[in-house]
């Protein structure tokens, strides 16, 4: 059995062809037939997903080089202003700044959301004290609610800590928000580390503290850089929070929109000055940088989702 | 391990790491939680310091709404639609990817060129909201200039006079959105079903091929039985998803926080953003917040009950 099912698992059908009689041989063309007109009709659909998906977009950057009236016109002209001047209006009708802001935050959030979930997951998955398991299912179950039904207390609690409006207020509640599913997914990270290297670095007389930053941390990459991609992406396109809390409060208050909520903000003012080249090229404007960091990170992160949701 | 180790030291360094999250968490995300059941209960328009308790008169307010019950409606749609579209549609393309090749000796594989799908249909997912409401805005758009139309008239389906006013037109607006959700959510959820079918051991597939099992009967007899937990659970992620719809309706249908034509398009999330920031009237968006909160968790509960099965261990 064992060297019949080798020769199964082998790929390509030679080698099975040889074991089988005349009969199965028949059966095996058939098998193939019609293992070929179903891969006509998957790749079938497959495809026509897939064009679904790239076609619009493909569609949207060109539009960033049609006129206005191109795009007004009909929606399968080709593109005759292949200039970036459109890139150019939508950077200085703020896309720039709005772009600017969010790296602002992120640089902020992202790495402060990593250290805090990281200390309390790690405390919670390795020291057993009363009240451990409560404080975790405490910190994951606001993964199920809906941000937005905290939304009108929230608006008066960084009210009254006068943090509307300010990079620090977004940067503390982004980093609150992003708290669960980072403590959820480091949690069982850090469960997996080998207890040995923690008594042998006890035994060598590092403090807590010292282990937690010199050896837990560094064997904990892997997953960090799974989190601090997920944050990364959740947090550049966050919209609802930075929509509740970052409106000026005043006239003489300066806007500090995110690049997401700029972007809103530039269809409706597009919709009125009819320049909608702009509003196409800054959501390429938007796009590309997501692109890019899907593209070199698209294994860890289709690896770090799965993996955090099939636990 | 000595006791010095887990004495006082210890605590100590315990509650040194969670003090900062915690309170953050505390100060930002449970307490608005909380208050948001105390304010339910008030007259609170957001603006004066002082506010009466009301009672349940928000509660019997809401019932009457005629606004709410319509969004209320137009979500438990979505929460049936949603779900059972994206996940369909999710597991036959895994299974496609997965499966689809050749059969043959080795009888499952995917098709070729698999990886290049799951690239490709995983990218919606880590574009932001606000892009698809800019992205499906123009391709909704109501005259030859929207890409959906565009095709319409190309292909003599559509008179070029009378377009489709997708987004305005009380019928189909709220099918378009889901289509947008659907787009964005496929991808996602075949990435999740296509790394479990790959922890499925393979002597199980060819067990069944032995025996003779063709690849519908694969499919409904070995694959899906053996995913149950993760569609499971992708069912309760994508019903959460459906109770929200805020960025999404507000920013694509007309209307201040979205929800046109004529509420058609309404959300319960719109209708509460709508009560909080343009009505001022804090306590009773408060009040929709905690129905919206209930329903979530009867839903999870729901879905994990009614889809309960005996799991299987492999």
């Amino acid at each position: 059995m064992t060297a019949e099912s080798t020769v199964i698992k082998a790929p390509g059908e030679a080698p099975a062809e040889r074991s089988g009689g005349a009969g199965q041989a028949k059966e095996r063309e058939k098998r193939r037939a019609d293992g070929m007109v179903l891969n006509v009709f998957s790749h079938g659909f497959l495809a026509l997903w897939a064009i679904m998906i790239v076609l619009p977009l493909i569609w949207l950057v060109l539009g960033s080089f049609k006129t206005d009236a191109q795009i007004g016109g009909s929606a399968l002209s080709w593109p005759s202003n292949w200039h970036f001047d459109a890139f150019s209006r939508a950077w200085d009708k703020g896309i720039g700044g709005y772009f600017a802001h969010t790296v602002i935050v992120l640089v902020f959030s992202v790495p402060l959301t990593m250290l805090f979930g990281s200390m309390a997951a790690y405390v919670l998955a390795r020291y057993p004290f009363r009240g451990n398991r409560p404080v975790y299912y405490f910190f994951v179950s606001g993964a199920m609610f809906p941000v937005f039904l905290a939304l009108v207390p929230l608006f008066f609690m960084v009210k009254r800590f006068d943090m509307l409006n300010t990079y620090q207020g977004l940067i503390l509640v982004y980093i609150a928000y992003s708290l669960p599913f980072t403590v959820f997914f480091m949690h069982s990270f850090f469960r997996t580390l080998p207890t040995a290297v923690y008594e042998a670095a006890v035994i060598d007389g590092a403090s807590d503290t010292r282990i937690f930053f010199q050896v837990m941390l560094p064997m904990a990459k892997p997953g960090l850089i799974s989190v601090g991609i997920f944050n990364v992406l959740g947090q550049w396109n966050q919209y609802i929070l930075p929509a509740v809390l970052m409106q000026p409060q005043t006239s003489e208050d300066p806007e500090r929109y995110m690049l997401t909520q700029g972007l809103i903000q530039l269809q409706q003012q597009m919709g009125y000055e009819t320049d909608l080249p702009v509003l196409f090229a800054g959501a390429t404007i938007a796009i590309i940088p997501m692109l890019a960091v899907y593209l070199s990170f698209q294994r860890q992160i289709q690896a770090g989702l799965t993996s955090a949701t099939l636990k | 391990m000595s006791h010095v180790a887990q004495g006082r030291g210890k605590g100590g360094f315990i509650a040194g790491f969670l003090i900062a999250p915690l309170a953050l968490y505390l100060t930002f995300v449970i307490w608005p939680y909380v208050q948001t059941f105390g304010y339910s209960f008030t007259n609170w328009t957001g603006q004066s310091p002082t506010f009466d308790f009301v009672g349940v008169d928000n509660y019997a307010a809401l019932m009457k709404d005629e606004v709410f019950r319509g969004a209320l409606w137009h979500n438990l749609l979505l929460l049936v639609f949603v779900p059972v579209i994206t996940i369909l549609l999710a597991l036959f393309f895994a299974f496609m990817v997965n499966a689809g090749g050749r059969g043959g000796a080795g009888g499952v594989q995917g098709v070729s060129g698999s990886r290049w799908y799951k690239v490709i249909y995983f990218f919606p997912q880590v574009l932001s909201l606000a892009i698809l409401a800019v992205l499906f805005g123009a391709i909704y758009r109501s005259d030859e200039g929207g890409l959906l139309n565009g095709f319409l008239v190309k292909l003599g389906v559509v008179d070029p006079q009378h377009p489709v006013e997708w987004l305005n037109e009380p019928n189909f607006v709220l099918w378009c959105l889901l289509f947008v959700v659907v787009w964005h959510g496929v991808g996602f959820y075949l990435v999740l079903f296509s790394a479990a079918m790959q922890t499925v051991p393979k002597d199980i597939y060819e067990a069944a091929l032995l025996d003779g099992a063709g690849r519908a009967q694969t499919f409904f007899r070995v694959t899906l039985p053996l995913l149950w937990d993760s569609v499971q659970t992708s069912a309760v992620y994508l019903g959460i998803a459906a109770m929200d719809m805020f960025v999404l309706v507000s920013t694509m249908t007309s209307g201040q926080f979205g929800g046109g034509p004529d509420h058609h398009s309404e959300v319960m999330a719109t209708v509460l953003m709508r009560n909080f920031l343009y009505f001022g009237k804090s306590g009773y968006a408060c009040a929709m917040g905690v129905v919206m909160l209930t329903l979530t968790m009867i839903l999870s509960v729901v879905t994990l009950r009614a889809t309960r099965r005996e799991r299987i261990e492999f």
